[in-house]
């Protein structure tokens, strides 16, 4: 299986400050790889430089053997890799539905903007798109609300659904349920991971509850320091000493290794 | 050789009067984050405050010390009156608004108070031509240089030290930095960010009006003064970059030297100079020569 | 909903045009005025809608306006539609140019540097011989399909001129607004970022904002010195910019009427106040702007809206 996505030797230092060094690795096709790390280990940096927000000092970055590395992120977007934030970065004072046409529309003409100048705004065929994902992500009932007045769990499936339009082929989720009551992390996150599923979307997500990272992983990556000190699958990864007395147990929700070990049991 | 010297010199001595309006308007911006259009109403209102208050003093004959000091007075009296006016009465309201709303309003009582100028004064244009008499002339390797024009810079240079001084080493002036720093850490601080503002914009207003009453001795107090001082100020403090002493001094000194040497050199592009100079700068430091640009967090 | 609107639209061009007949010399001049200048703000509305406010627009209008008065002067073209075709493709080309560099910015700084290159255009106009320097010079009568008109022919043939200009703005404008690009503005002005990461340049889109507002303004300053038949350098000063953005804070970004509307109120008053109470005419200006800004900050054009909503008439 080839690599969707390919980073060699990235490295970002701010002055004499290394954020990102020497990362390494492969991410194969419609794989769901979990990031963590603590706080300043390098994770949104590693995301950010990937997503073109900030640009590698050292390194390269291959999507689907193209080198991206040091565009800007529009581009890297229009080539099929999308985002969502830490912070859900939605348009305030539009409605759901709003924003998800502003999504599609811009999705449809971004390539051409005397195209975007001239194509009016309400489509036919952009409806459908928005329509699919309104249902994908459980955003019917709030169609007319301003995000600005959305619930934190709703504002932050928005952000992910409006990133989805234009179908990407590699997403990356900047902590998806942070922000999130406990009760309500899983059902968000289910609802994400079998959307992407159905859309055989390759997704990264950063994540800090280590449950969720056992359950919905199928790769983790534990930063420290700016670089990864471990990579694998879930049980190997979160069970690496190193790993747990570095990362989980500082995690804000650290969740003790035996119920990480345990949640993993329940799934496999 | 002898143009050049007489290009350092008038290009100090507008530099000078220059810094005293913008180091104001800068101030101003620095902890409100306004860009106060009003300002060019201070500047006329001083102006002509000291045209006609300082313009009777010594027809009256009194002591000449004392009509200097009177230009003081009649700036305190006019950012006293103006600023607390602006301030309480109309920015207290739009606190929050969108930056380029807010300079909307101040736009608004600009044109306001440049109507009551004419209200108050009519449309005649009036000279104070004493202080530039008493002063007198100095003789400085073959150019005749101005009394008045010498102190005009000494008391710039005082007033930026002062300035310095002030921010660095008074409690006001400490308290001001954290305001500029971060207003809701302030806030968090237990400063009254409220009473900070109000005597930000009165000190600004003050030095604005210092601007308009040490340079009415050097020109026609009439109206439009304001119109086109502000558009210079802004200049100044955008080359130099918005909220900072030292932005303020070293944009004044370009815009001076730069204004002198067209002057002296190609009259035609006297005004071209100044816009040229500001729009090359905002090319290659987008924020001015002494800001650093904020990155933006996500 | 759309073709209502436009048909709306054509009807009250039509009925102004048909009215311009029975109009007064004094107030059809002053329609003129009004209508070339709110093409003006009908550009300036398109960047207000993204957040954006240029106190320099005055520099694309007087470009319009010497282009016509200088082909009037260097040339023997005498044709008002070339005059404006003209005007409107300097104007155009120099926003493009400028926006190059003014898209790049935003806020206050975006205000500050497209005041600044007004000022330099100002600068130039000002201090050159050729150009009528302070005085500015008279713009040569211009010829309709071939035909110099005198008189109250002219009057009114140029009034319609005026007018079907707008009503072509007024139609690109409706098209431009209706577009994904044109749709964009609260986005551009809300999530910059957001926008990015859906593939689209902000800047870019701002650019294009730009050169249409740049062109409009142009086209007006080319009317403009038509009507007037005179242009001098104040057209470029940063007073003339403050008005455009006065007449448009007034009308709002909600519709496309509400420039016409607003600039012919603009017009209107001044002439009535410079009369009337002549000095007092820039307190009028300052507290209506205040007014607007505290009690109405979606302009008059809000007014209409607010007043559907409460008659219960949905809103297009």
């Amino acid at each position: 299986m080839s690599a969707i996505l390919s980073v060699r030797g990235l490295e970002k230092t701010f002055g004499s400050v290394v954020a990102a060094r020497d990362i390494t690795l492969d991410v194969p096709r419609q794989q769901s790889i979990g990031i963590i790390g603590a706080n300043g280990a390098g994770k949104t940096t590693f995301v950010n430089m990937i997503t073109g927000y900030l640009r590698p000092s050292k390194g390269s970055i291959l999507f689907e053997d193209r080198d991206i590395t040091g565009l800007p992120s529009r581009a890297i977007t229009r080539l099929g890799i999308a985002r969502s934030f830490q912070v859900a970065q939605v348009f305030p004072s539009l409605t759901v539905d709003e924003n998800v046409a502003a999504a599609v529309a811009v999705a449809r003409t971004r390539a051409s903007l005397l195209m975007s100048a001239i194509t009016p705004l309400a489509s036919a065929p952009a409806t459908a798109e928005a329509e699919e994902l309104m249902t994908l992500f459980q955003l019917g009932d709030y169609r007319n609300a301003r995000a600005a007045t959305l619930p934190q769990g709703v504002r932050k499936l928005l952000d992910i659904a409006m990133a989805l339009v234009g179908a990407p082929r590699v997403l990356l989720l900047d902590e998806p349920t942070s922000g999130i009551s406990i009760e309500e992390k899983f059902a968000v996150m289910e609802l994400i991971m079998t959307a992407l599923a159905s859309r055989r979307t390759t997704v990264l997500f950063v994540e800090h509850d280590m449950e969720i990272v056992a359950r919905y992983a199928e790769r983790v990556l534990a930063f420290h320091d700016g670089t990864v000190i471990a990579d694998g699958p879930p049980t190997q990864a979160l069970a690496d000493p190193t790993v747990q007395t570095l990362i989980c147990g500082t995690a804000p929700l650290g969740v003790a290794a035996g119920e990480v070990l345990h949640a993993q049991g329940l799934r496999s | 050789m002898l143009t050049a010297f007489a290009i350092l010199t008038d290009g100090l001595v507008y530099a000078a009067y220059l810094f005293v309006v913008a180091i104001g308007l800068s101030l101003i911006f620095g902890v409100m984050k306004i860009l106060n259009v009003t300002h060019g109403s201070f500047y006329a209102f001083g102006a002509y405050g000291a045209a006609i208050a300082v313009g009777a003093y010594f027809n009256a004959d009194y002591a000449a010390a004392g009509g200097f000091l009177l230009m003081g007075v009649v700036a305190i009296v006019v950012g006293l009156v103006l600023g607390l006016l602006i301030e309480r009465g109309l920015l207290r309201v739009v606190y929050g608004r969108d930056e380029v709303v807010v300079v909307l309003v101040t736009y608004s009582a600009f044109l306001i108070l440049e109507d009551v100028l004419r209200l108050l004064w009519g449309t005649e244009s009036y000279a104070l031509y004493q202080p530039l008499a008493i002063g007198g002339n100095v003789m400085v390797g073959g150019l005749v240089l101005s009394g008045y024009d010498i102190g005009l810079v000494v008391f710039a240079i005082v007033l930026a030290f002062a300035a310095s001084y002030a921010l660095r080493h008074t409690r006001y002036g400490r308290l001001l930095t954290v305001v500029i720093f971060d207003r809701e850490l302030a806030a968090a601080f237990g400063i009254n960010v409220s009473v900070m503002y109000t005597v930000t914009f009165v000190l600004g207003a003050i030095l604005g009006a210092l601007g308009g009453a040490v340079m009415a001795p050097k020109i026609a107090v009439t109206l439009g003064i304001g119109v086109e001082v502000i558009v210079l100020a802004f200049a100044v403090v955008i080359i130099g970059g918005l909220g900072s002493i030292e932005g303020a001094l070293i944009g004044a000194l370009i815009v001076g030297t730069c204004r002198a040497a067209a002057v002296h050199l190609v009259p035609q592009l006297e005004l071209f100079v100044i816009y040229a100079v500001m729009a090359l700068v905002l090319v290659f430091r987008p924020y001015g020569l002494f800001t650093r640009a904020q990155p933006r967090k996500i | 909903m759309t073709w209502r609107n436009t048909l709306v639209g054509a009807l009250a061009f039509a009925v102004v045009a048909s009215a311009a007949v029975v109009l007064p010399a004094w107030l059809m001049s002053l329609a003129t005025i009004a209508l070339a200048n709110a093409l003006v703000v009908l550009g300036l509305i398109i960047l207000w809608r993204a957040g954006l406010v240029p106190f320099g627009q005055a520099l694309f209008y007087a470009t319009g306006a010497y282009t016509v008065a200088l082909l009037g002067r260097f040339t023997d073209l005498r044709d008002a539609v070339l005059f404006v075709i003209a005007a409107a493709l300097l104007s155009g080309i120099l926003a493009y140019l400028v926006g190059l560099l003014l898209a790049r910015y935003r806020d206050i700084f975006f205000a500050m540097l497209s005041l600044a290159m007004s000022m330099i255009l100002y600068g130039v106009l000002v201090k050159t011989e050729t150009l009528g320097s302070t005085d500015g010079f008279h713009v040569e009568s211009a010829t309709f399909f071939g035909s110099a008109l005198h008189g109250r022919t002219a009057e009114l043939v140029l009034f319609w001129f005026v007018l079907a200009w707008c009503a072509l703005a007024a139609l690109v404008v409706s098209v431009y607004f209706r577009s994904v690009a044109g749709s964009l503005a609260v986005p551009v002005r809300e999530r910059e970022i957001r926008l990015e990461f859906l593939g689209i340049s902000v800047n870019r889109l701002i650019h294009l904002k730009l050169i249409i507002a740049g062109t409009l303004a142009g086209i007006g300053g080319a009317l403009a010195a038509l009507a007037v038949e005179h242009v001098d350098p104040t057209m470029a000063y940063w007073t003339t910019s403050g008005g455009f953005v006065f007449v448009t804070i007034l009308a709002g970004a909600g519709s496309i009427a509400a420039a016409f509307i607003g600039s012919f109120l603009f017009e209107l008053v001044r002439s009535v106040a410079v009369d009337l109470m002549p000095g007092t005419w820039q307190i009028i200006l300052g507290t209506v702007l205040l007014l607007t800004i505290l009690f109405l900050p979606g302009g008059l054009g809000s007014v209409v809206t607010v007043g559907r909503r409460r008659l219960g008439i949905k809103t297009p």
